[in-house]
């Protein structure tokens, strides 16, 4: 792919500068999260008159079959430097699941096959780790178990930079082999999940690095909106009537129902009539409890379960997340571990599409919104599978049928 | 001198007690509120400890023992 063909190049004033989501205090566009004044977090805050100038249907379908085909509405200054390939994934007409499941037009957004490293990480990595050498960074970090290590690990031996992973002290090694190969940095903490969180925020305060997640939060998230206008552009320019998104922190879903709303304010599509439904995995649901007990207020969970890449507790965008359902009239359900297997087991079976533990819960919850009749058959579902099963193969290890074993002779078969 | 955000969730039993009077006279910090919402049933605030980095620690440490969830601003950072 040729670099030119990332359009963003004469759009240089995209990007205003970085403003508070809570109380709109307005910041330069650099590496900062965190509102000095009120403490909310920080978003890109775009020169939305600047960028409807430039901006068409044709002029994306004309840039690269990657992410970088909107750049003009992602937090980057000039051409990517790092993460070509990321995004434009393929989004599947599901008709066997749909079939099984009831619903006449199910897609599947499927991310299990984002490059480089099989999640939707890839996206949010690909604009933070860009992003970050524009601010002048020579080192990145992340604490991560997981997808997000994978992936800063593999963009950063990309880009050449120096990378530290951190991660709890008794997290097994096989668990972090995926990063491992990429040779970052790892640093393993001898504590729980609350000393390491602590710990690496320490850090991002003191040490001069992007902190993907950290410092480079507002930009980092931002990639998350290219599900949408992907899914949007794949289905012709327009918005499904429902998608389903898993909920981790929350930002995920949150950009995603931004993403199709600045579709539609930049009149790339005529409207946003859609509900977003959020699933979360019954032993970590601190979002879909306060939207089944009505509370707008996210009260903090220990998580027990096996879809351990989204299992936060306490969740940062979980206020907004559950928001964004209650403005598209949407819902939350949640996945047993048990359905969670049975979910990954049925796209599987269904679909040839083997997922990690968060695909299964998605489709799980796909399954009880289809059952209890709060997606209609007829609507147009968009589901967010976001992550590979091989990477979570432990999960089904007991739940797959046992190979059939013979001699080598035909009276054997 | 040093400072640290954090953000404090509190259980229904802690709402009554006075956990952030008690810190800033336990310990050489100051605690500096930015924003919160205490209800009946529970709460969170967010603030900052200014202070020597060592009564800081402390200070996080003792709020620890006292019931309530004490996090960095970001919360849970590990994805």
């Amino acid at each position: 792919m040729s670099r030119k063909s990332a359009v963003s190049d004469i759009l240089k004033q995209k990007i205003k500068g970085l403003k508070c989501r809570e109380c709109g205090k307005l910041y330069p566009p650099v590496a900062l999260h965190v509102c000095e004044f009120c403490f909310g977090p920080l978003e890109v805050d775009y020169n939305y008159d600047e960028i409807r100038r430039h901006i068409s249907r044709e002029r994306i379908e004309n840039g690269p079959k990657s992410l970088w085909r909107y750049a003009d509405l992602l937090p980057v200054e000039g051409p990517p430097t790092v993460g070509l390939y990321a995004g434009f994934t393929p989004l599947i007409e599901a008709k066997n699941l749909g079939a099984e499941l009831g619903l006449k037009k199910l897609y599947i957004k499927n991310d299990t096959v984002n490059h480089p490293t099989l999640s939707f990480k890839d996206r949010v990595v690909a604009i933070a780790i860009t992003r970050a050498m524009e601010l002048g960074f020579t080192a990145v970090a992340c604490a991560s178990t997981g997808n997000l290590a994978n992936s800063v690990a593999a963009h950063a031996a990309e880009a050449r930079l120096r990378c530290y992973v951190f991660i709890p002290g008794d997290l097994e090694a096989g668990k972090i082999l995926g990063s491992l190969i990429y040779a970052p940095t790892i640093v393993a903490v001898e504590g729980n999940y609350d000393d390491v969180n602590r710990l690496c925020s320490e850090v991002a305060g003191e040490y001069d690095w992007a902190f993907v997640n950290i410092n480079i939060r507002p930009y980092y998230a931002e990639g998350s909106k290219t599900l949408a206008f992907e899914t949007a552009e794949q289905l012709g320019w327009k918005a499904p009537d429902h998608v389903v998104v898993p909920v981790a922190s929350g930002s995920l879903l949150t950009k995603i129902w931004k993403g199709f709303n600045e579709l539609k304010m930049l009149g790339l599509i005529d409207r946003v009539d859609m509900r977003v439904s959020g699933a979360q995995a019954e032993g970590c649901a601190p979002v879909a409890s306060a939207f089944k007990e009505g509370r707008d207020f996210i009260r903090p969970v220990k998580p027990k379960t096996i879809a351990k890449s989204i299992a936060i507790g306490n969740p940062a965008d979980g206020y907004y997340a559950l928001k964004a359902v209650h403005e598209s009239k949407g819902a939350f359900e949640t996945a047993t571990d048990e359905e969670t297997v049975e979910g990954i087991k049925l796209l599987a079976r269904t679909e040839g599409i083997f997922a990690e533990t968060a695909g299964g819960v998605t489709i799980a919850v796909l399954k009880k919104l289809a059952q209890k009749g709060i997606i209609s058959k007829e609507e147009t579902v968009v589901a967010y599978v976001t992550g590979n099963g091989l990477k979570t193969q432990e999960a089904v290890i007991n739940a797959v049928d046992e190979v059939v074993r013979i001699d080598p002779s035909l009276d054997s078969f | 001198m040093a400072s640290f955000k954090i953000r404090i969730s509190f259980p229904e039993e802690k709402i009554k007690e006075p956990i952030i009077y008690k810190i800033g006279h336990e310990f050489k910090v100051v605690t500096n509120i930015r924003r919160a919402d205490v209800r009946e049933k529970t709460g969170w605030v967010e603030l900052e400890l200014n202070g020597d980095p060592a009564e800081i620690e402390k200070a996080v440490e003792s709020l620890k023992t006292k019931g309530v969830k004490v996090e960095p601003i970001e919360r849970n950072i590990i994805e």
